[in-house]
């Protein structure tokens, strides 16, 4: 157990330190003056020089990488010239409404994504089952984009129920939530169905049934706790799919955080910040799929095994 | 010894487990008839794929009109297929151009970019893997943690941070795509391979002199055409939503180029007065995205149930 913990926490740090090879090569391997990308456009050159020689870009790569990363683990992100403030405040200022969205996405997942799954499985090749599964096919193929525009176009600009801009209130999350769950409620539904199908068929849940135990003490009682080890590793993987889908949904809703944040920096060639979202982001997944391994060897005993 | 279908390693393989599923499409194709029967999803999906593609490719021919052409007195004109009184049959653009030519030029863009990025991304992906898994030691570590490296960053985001370095191009955009799909193959080949190179086969190869190289290429990789296959059509539909978020984002295909994303991203700002503007584009990213799942899911269950974790 032990050494499977150390040899988890070996693999977490050193895909951290691939992530700040990554970054790092972002802007200093690819074509371009790093210095400049990382000024205003129109920077005088004594500015460019100024920050060349304190990023130490006419030393070699590896003392670069050097300053680069002590700079990181210090906190210091460079400036945000697009909001004139330290990357690093920026950022931590949009973390909580990208938060907020995804947890409650993460909720919805959740809440619809493994009942739906385990019901299907249950009463497997019936309505339940096949109506299920077309909307889980519907929710993996329509573009969130998309399907957030949809929602705008009934539920705001159609309906006037629902505000579809920027976040000012708890109303404000309907639609972007909605939007962003989508495909991750229709992922897990489907694994939720197919895992619980396969435990359905093995021998131990025959045995429930033969001792004449109700078959909802089968399928909640035996079969859940059992199908639940792929559910969770997938539902740890969402957390990065969210990510990445508020980038898009937080575009389409104007919502206040990191993934719009990211795509006007972009627009803006605001690089230290999107430096500062893209070290971020890696590190949240790691961290969150080394608790998900670490929580399976509490699900699963046989696990530390392998 | 006869084989009907002449293919070795499909005859030595109708023995062992791993490679029961080997060349399935050879070997079982009366079950493939079956299959299909029982599962016709994946019908429905081939032919809402195949007539996408068929338009995309024909679109010269289909499209009614050209599609950068820009009018004044023609804009936003509802679509005719509803039965507005309109000449556009899918009406037209804020631009006054016809959305139905644009959404088939559109579409052979979207397509296009998607099959070429899926083909790259597999080739990279499955050379990777099949080099990992067969070399073991530390090329199969540092493969290994690229892989980690790669999967911890949203696709989107590293993207989006590439593409803002290079800037927007084709190249870019397919290199992006690429970036963000080989890593499946990778893994998945790298699996199998660790489970096939110690097959009595492959050790019988071996032991008869045959190279390296002759029994990856031979031995091994025949019998990892399953799991790609089925990967490689899934991700025909990553690709395409991908991509189209990208051109969404502006960071894809520029304007006045069509592409399905990016004239989903011109309708927005005209939601309240031309509803079609950008829902045209959608069903179209939409049923192909579709087309490609059902296809996917259908050929994964047929080959090998054992990967519906993909």
């Amino acid at each position: 157990m032990r050494q499977y913990v150390l040899k988890r926490l070996l693999h977490s740090a050193l895909t951290l330190f691939g992530v700040s090879l990554v970054v790092f090569g972002i802007l200093r391997v690819l074509p371009g003056d790093p210095a400049r990308m990382l000024l205003p456009e129109g920077a005088p050159n004594s500015a460019v020089e100024e920050l060349s020689r304190q990023l130490g870009l006419r030393e070699p790569l590896w003392v670069q990488y050097g300053i680069f990363l002590r700079s990181v683990v210090r906190g210091d992100f460079g400036q945000s010239f697009q909001f004139r403030a330290p990357a690093g405040a920026v950022v931590a200022e949009r973390i909580p409404a990208t938060v907020h969205l995804s947890l409650v996405a993460f909720a919805l997942t959740v809440a619809f994504g493994v009942p739906v799954g385990i019901l299907a499985a249950a009463r497997h090749r019936t309505g339940y089952d096949y109506a299920g599964m077309f909307l889980a096919a519907l929710g993996q193929s329509l573009p969130n984009f998309w399907l957030g525009i949809m929602l705008v176009l009934l539920f705001g600009v159609a309906l006037g129920w629902l505000p579809t801009s920027d976040y000012k209130g708890p109303s404000y999350l309907v639609l972007p939530s909605i939007t962003l769950a989508a495909f991750p409620t229709a992922l897990v539904a489907r694994l939720t169905r197919s895992s619980m199908l396969d435990v359905l068929g093995r021998e131990y849940v025959r045995t429930a049934r033969s001792k004449g135990l109700r078959e909802g003490t089968v399928v909640l009682g035996h079969a859940v706790k059992n199908a639940a080890i792929p559910v969770v590793t997938i539902l740890g993987l969402q957390i990065g799919v969210l990510l990445g889908g508020a980038v898009i949904t937080e575009s389409v809703f104007a919502w206040p955080g990191i993934g719009k944040l990211v795509v006007d920096s972009i627009f803006q060639r605001d690089f230290p910040v999107v430096q500062t979202i893209l070290i971020l982001s890696a590190t949240v997944f790691i961290v969150i799929n080394l608790l998900v391994d670490l929580l399976y060897t509490v699900l699963d005993p046989r696990i530390r095994y392998a | 010894m006869t084989v009907a279908s002449g293919e070795k390693p499909a005859a030595s393989g109708e023995r062992g487990i791993p490679i029961a599923r080997a060349s399935p499409l050879v070997a079982r194709r009366s079950s493939l008839v079956r299959h299909l029967r029982r599962n016709p999803l994946i019908l429905v999906g081939g032919t809402v794929l195949l007539a996408l593609v068929l338009a995309a490719v024909f679109a010269p021919l289909l499209a009614p009109a050209d599609p950068l052409k820009t009018g004044f007195s023609t804009r936003v004109k509802p679509p005719a297929i509803l039965g507005y009184d309109s000449a556009f049959l899918l009406g037209s653009d804020n631009l006054g151009r016809d959305i139905l030519s644009r959404l088939l030029y559109g579409g052979r863009i979207s397509l296009a970019l998607a099959a070429l990025a899926v083909v790259c991304s597999a080739l990279l992906g499955v050379t990777l893997g099949l080099v990992s898994g067969y070399a073991g030691g530390w090329v199969d570590d540092v493969v290994m943690r690229v892989v980690d490296v790669q999967l911890s960053f949203p696709v989107i985001m590293l993207a989006i941070a590439v593409i803002a370095v290079v800037g927007t191009s084709p190249t870019a955009l397919v290199g992006v795509l690429v970036l963000a799909g080989w890593v499946v193959y990778a893994r998945t080949v790298r699996a199998s391979v660790l489970s096939l190179k110690h097959q009595e086969y492959v050790q019988a190869a071996r032991a008869l002199g045959a190279g390296d190289l002759r029994i990856v290429v031979r031995h091994v990789l025949p019998n990892t055409q399953a799991p790609i296959l089925v990967i490689a059509t899934v991700q025909v539909a990553t690709m395409i939503l991908l991509e189209s978020g990208l051109s969404f984002l502006g960071l894809g295909v520029q304007p006045p180029q069509p592409s399905w994303g990016s004239m989903l991203a011109e309708g927005r700002d005209y939601l309240s007065n031309a509803w079609w503007l950008a829902t045209v584009p959608g069903i179209a990213i939409s049923l192909a995205v579709l087309g490609a799942n059902l296809v996917g899911d259908g050929l994964r269950d047929f080959l090998d149930p054992n990967l519906r974790g993909l």
